[in-house]
């Protein structure tokens, strides 16, 4: 599928601590990046409840970002060792559930990488624009 | 009191919920003094056309067991709903969609490829497929129309009261009956069981739990008194509904899911993959892709009973 006009819709989760702020750095350093990441700022990526990630492909989302501190720098200590073990197998299950892995993306952006993730924005958008458009509907 | 007229009907379902009814034992004859039975396909010759002939809103309660998945058992459901006052979604697959559901992993046509084409106790040399219309010399042949997606009951008609379990058991079933004799029915809407977690009622011991890898049941022989999460078996406590009054956890096999996600919780799969994904005390990056490994089908796992009323209801194809 490669509609032209089709725009991604990526919900991303950003830590509060260090990815929230990786993308303050990336607005203050005027970065340019894709536009179409709807950012929703949780306290630690360890929030994000693999129930969140499926709400947002049932809302309609083509993507779903997850962002945290690097291993080792959680502000809670382990929340990014949890999100980094639920991943890998929401992706197994999505994968049993007919949705590409690659839909969905864990990485760690610092508070000082805004660098980084301009250009995980920007990955992330151009892999989603390559899948197209998530098929909300239930059809067999 | 007048006698309550009772429905029992069973559409995709495996007959289990029937038995369970007939399972409360002696007291079935005090469900055959409160109520006069007017359709119990599995146990009593009545036809449909003696329930289309009912008055609206004349059967008190009728119990519905088993998924939705044809037009057949749609059309049934929506009959009884019309006729009956009160609506209860009977065992597992009325409320989620039950073990029939795990079809939503695949979709009509594979289903009649496996049943009627692979399956290896078929004789079907001219691979021939059930068909919705059939031209006989005789006329029109008309089957049931075979839907791709597996519904639990409240997804084709409302429903009054849930009563999840595969089965439903016997303790649930008399308050209900209790509750019928009564007139003490809860409100509209109420699940039939625990609000909490069966974690809650679980006799066995807990203690902090970390894991490090993941048994499957035949694998090892656990320990009578211990949480079985903790012993590495995927016990689906955490995010199943209780009151089953821990009917496995007690013949030492963990927890399938059957009560269905507790109160609060939209999608037990979910629930499950993240409680077990932080229980598993591991950080380096090929531990993580083990513990993935050994988790050998975590869809079919977390929504074994629940694939219709999870959040994405089915596999997109």
């Amino acid at each position: 599928m490669s509609d032209l006009n089709f725009e991604p819709k990526i919900v991303g989760f950003l830590c509060n601590w260090c990815s929230y702020r990786g993308a303050d750095m990336a607005g203050t350093a005027r970065k340019k990046y894709a536009p179409n990441v709807r950012v929703v700022r949780v306290m630690c990526s360890g929030r994000v409840d693999p129930t969140f990630v499926l709400k947002a492909f049932q809302q309609g989302a083509d993507g779903v970002l997850i962002l945290g501190c690097h291993p080792g720098d959680c502000h809670y200590s382990e929340g990014n060792y949890k999100t980094a073990r639920r991943v890998p197998l929401l992706k197994k299950m999505l994968e049993q559930l007919g949705i590409e892995e690659e839909r969905v993306r864990l990485d760690w952006v610092s508070a000082a990488e805004g660098g980084r993730f301009a250009s995980i924005v920007n990955e992330m958008t151009a892999k989603v624009r390559e899948l197209g458009p998530f098929r909300v509907d239930e059809r067999g | 009191m007048p006698k309550l007229k009772l429905a029992i009907y069973w559409s995709a379902s495996c007959g289990g919920c029937d038995v369970a009814i007939l399972d409360i034992n002696e007291k079935i004859l005090n469900v055959a003094e409160l109520a006069d039975i007017v359709l119990w396909p599995v146990a009593l010759d009545f036809k449909y056309h003696h329930v289309e002939a009912m008055d609206d809103g004349s059967i008190d309660v009728c119990l519905f067991n088993g998924s939705v998945r044809n037009s057949e058992q749609e059309k049934i459901a929506k009959l009884l709903r019309k006729k009956s006052k009160v609506m209860v979604a009977f065992g597992s697959c009325a409320c989620f969609g039950g073990i029939p559901a795990l079809a939503n992993f695949i979709n009509r046509d594979l289903a009649f490829e496996r049943a009627y084409l692979e399956a290896p106790t078929n004789v079907n040399s001219d691979r021939n497929l059930p068909q919705t219309l059939t031209q006989v010399k005789e006329g029109e042949l008309e089957l049931p129309e075979f839907w791709d997606t597996v519904l639990a009951l409240d997804q084709v008609v409302p429903v009054e009261y849930y009563m999840p379990g595969c089965p439903p058991p016997v303790d649930l079933i008399l308050k209900v009956v209790d509750a019928l004799a009564t007139n003490s029915l809860p409100a509209p809407g109420s699940v039939i069981a625990s609000e909490k977690t069966l974690c809650e009622e679980c006799p066995r011991t807990k203690e902090e739990k970390k894991i490090t890898r993941i048994y499957r049941p035949h694998e090892i022989i656990p320990e009578p008194e211990k949480c079985l999460l903790e012993q590495g078996l995927i016990c689906m406590g955490p995010a199943t509904r209780g009151g089953c009054g821990a009917r496995c956890i007690l013949a030492n096999m963990p927890c399938r899911g059957c009560f269905g996600p507790p109160a609060g919780v939209y999608d037990q799969g979910a629930k499950m993959l993240s409680a077990l994904a932080s229980i598993y005390d591991v950080k380096d990056e090929t531990e993580i892709a083990r513990m993935v490994e050994e988790i050998v089908d975590p869809a079919g796992t977390f929504y074994r009973f629940g694939m219709s009323t999870s959040m994405l209801k089915r596999k997109r194809m």
